[in-house]
């Protein structure tokens, strides 16, 4: 092509540097985003808020649903009933929208204290407890019904009520935040 | 306006010496006393100046209020009713600020329809109607961001909800969201960003109103016939006409207003965002302002997460394909009889998507929603692009002024004729 037209010139030193400058300047630019973004994000104050906090169960009677705070973020802290207990165990898992046996959402030998986060996995509303079809949590917003075990079983939510990190440190505490490794 | 050159010539020796230095005069004269305004605009051609008052009114409103709001959760909420009880005439600032707000929403949407309805949206007004879905979109991002900043229940829920819609994104969603929220829920330094922000938008818009009108003095405004200005007999100089009417517009839509601020002020709002925010406890009926609702109704309509939230978004980004995806070569719907049927029963299926958003997602109201909003995209996607190619339009009329006035014998002896010649006028 080059040898059939006369009007193109060859890259001269000036095109190199005009190039060269034009991408020096755009890197530059893309990297002074970053940290603009990065500002967005959650602030070292908030990470530090994230510190487990303790939750004594003992005064949490059989059936009741009891509300805490992690990071700002909304739990669930349920006493279940042996009934309840049961209804989560005998469900056919592979029917599951979010397929989870009962068992992996609670520690072992600890069946009776559910842990979950309090926000619709739909769009962060909270779910009201032993409401819904399966009495376990009802979202008054869009519809979405959960089990007593926490697990989507209606309406638009994708998936199940998540679990925080937490571990027992004795029989009637837990600690929120805090993997059941470094407790 | 290229047909038009200015005919703007100072008359002071100051004038002079201004205009050769800045034009602005001539271009304030070009553009708002000589230009040329179809004769046959109806008061639905008002909304754009009465938008321009409402966004006035809303950033002068805004900034006093600005003055006297404190961007903090825990004391957003004290503050808004400092502002209702001991600033003085603060009710008032606050009242014409939230009902402005939907002031706004009620002249865009019959704004928006009049465009609909009278192919406004076709070549040449393309980019003049795409500056105006922006201009759409960044109005619901600022309102959305005010309505958060007093930080009652409906406050917080909302700003939940609808972050949570960027929760849907596969992969990065949640990323995405704590972004959005500065922390693990919607807190402080979610309320902070959006105050930032809602100051700053209403600027942005004042920006892109200023393409707007730009770009709409490129072609010249649409009239209800939809055919050009063919010559000067069509005209009338948008000073005084278009100026007094807009004006008489503008004052019979603050009277409206005033009527909304003084008798009614939370008719529109909801009784829970007078409950500071609780993030333990969700208001049993969560709905968006009446603005939303229709949008709203197409994410419920959808039992999917993640498809809920792209109908939503195609709802308003099917705007944009719009002066493509109508096929038909007549703007207006008066010569286009099929149309007009589909046009209104669009109206009412928006309608109806409305009040379904106001309802809770139960029962037969999600059948429903499913429906109308099936429709909603088959108007678009299917409508607009076929009956264009099988409808048979009405004779359009030859000229502006044959519509209004007649077919005329000759060209002498019109007795407006005098009246019309905008290069005459100024």
């Amino acid at each position: 092509m080059a040898e059939t037209t006369t009007h193109v010139a060859e890259p001269t030193r000036r095109d190199f540097l005009y190039i060269a400058t034009g991408a020096a300047a755009a890197v530059g630019g893309a990297t002074l985003v970053w940290p603009f973004v990065q500002s967005l994000a959650p602030d070292a104050a908030t990470v530090a808020a994230g510190a487990p906090v303790e939750v004594d169960l003992t005064p949490i009677a059989e059936g009741q649903i009891v509300k805490v705070f992690w990071r700002g973020k909304l739990i669930f802290v349920r006493h279940r009933t042996a009934d309840e207990i049961k209804a989560a165990e005998d469900v056919n898992v592979a029917s599951l929208r979010d397929p989870q046996p009962d068992s992996a959402r609670v520690k072992p030998d600890h069946a009776q204290w559910l842990i979950v986060y309090g926000n619709c996995t739909h769009l962060g509303c909270v779910p009201l407890g032993q409401q819904g079809e399966y009495h376990g949590w009802f979202c008054p917003c869009h519809g979405s019904v959960f089990d007593t075990s926490g697990r989507v079983r209606g309406g638009p939510a994708p998936i199940n009520l998540p679990i925080p990190p937490y571990a027992f440190t004795s029989d009637t505490k837990i600690v929120i935040g805090q993997d059941e490794a470094t407790a | 306006m290229s047909q038009h050159p200015t005919t703007y010539v100072p008359k002071s020796a100051f004038g002079k010496w201004f205009e050769s230095r800045l034009p602005i005069a001539s271009l304030v004269h070009s553009s708002f006393i000589a230009f040329p305004v179809p004769r046959n605009l109806t008061y639905f051609w008002t909304f754009g100046a009465i938008l321009v008052f409402m966004l006035v009114a809303q950033i002068v409103t805004g900034v006093f209020l600005a003055m006297y709001y404190t961007p903090n959760a825990s004391m957003a909420f004290q503050s808004v009713e400092h502002i209702m009880r001991d600033v003085n005439y603060g009710w008032l600032l606050r009242y014409l600020h939230a009902n402005g707000a939907s002031m706004f929403f009620v002249a865009v949407y019959i704004h928006i329809f009049r465009n609909f309805y009278y192919g406004s949206y076709k070549a040449p007004r393309e980019v003049l109607y795409i500056l105006g879905v922006i201009i759409f979109i960044l109005m619901m991002a600022t309102a959305f961001m005010g309505y958060v900043l007093p930080w009652g229940q409906m406050s917080f829920w909302g700003a939940t909800v609808i972050t949570n819609l960027f929760s849907a994104i596969p992969v990065v969603g949640e990323t995405i969201v704590s972004f959005l929220w500065g922390g693990y829920s919607v807190g402080n330094p979610t309320l902070n960003r959006f105050f930032s922000l809602h100051f700053l938008l209403p600027f942005m818009i004042f920006g892109v109103v200023i393409l707007h009108v730009w770009a709409l003095h490129v072609p010249g405004q649409n009239n209800p016939t939809g055919i050009p200005i063919k010559s000067g007999k069509d005209a009338v100089p948008f000073t005084p006409y278009a100026t007094i009417k807009d004006i008489f517009a503008v004052v019979v839509f603050m009277i409206f207003f005033a009527w909304w601020v003084f008798y009614i002020p939370n008719y529109l709002g909801h009784a829970d965002n007078y409950i500071p925010a609780n993030p333990a406890v969700t208001p049993a009926h969560i709905v968006p302002e009446w603005y939303f609702l229709p949008f709203y109704a197409i994410l419920r309509a959808i039992p999917d997460k993640l498809g809920g939230v792209i109908a939503m978004f195609s709802a308003i980004l099917v705007w944009f394909l719009m002066p493509w995806l109508d096929t038909s070569k007549v703007r207006s719907t008066a010569y286009r009889p099929q149309y007009k049927f589909f046009f209104w029963v669009f109206v009412a299926v928006c309608v109806l998507l409305g009040w379904l958003g106001s309802k809770p997602a139960e029962g037969w109201y999600v059948i429903v929603s499913q429906i109308a909003t099936a429709y909603y995209f088959i108007h678009f996607l299917v409508v607009l692009p076929l009956l264009g190619l099988f409808e048979r339009p009405l004779p359009l009329p030859n000229s502006i002024l044959e519509s209004v006035m007649g077919v005329q014998k000759g060209g002498a002896g019109i007795p407006v004729g005098a009246n019309a010649e905008p290069q005459s006028k100024g």
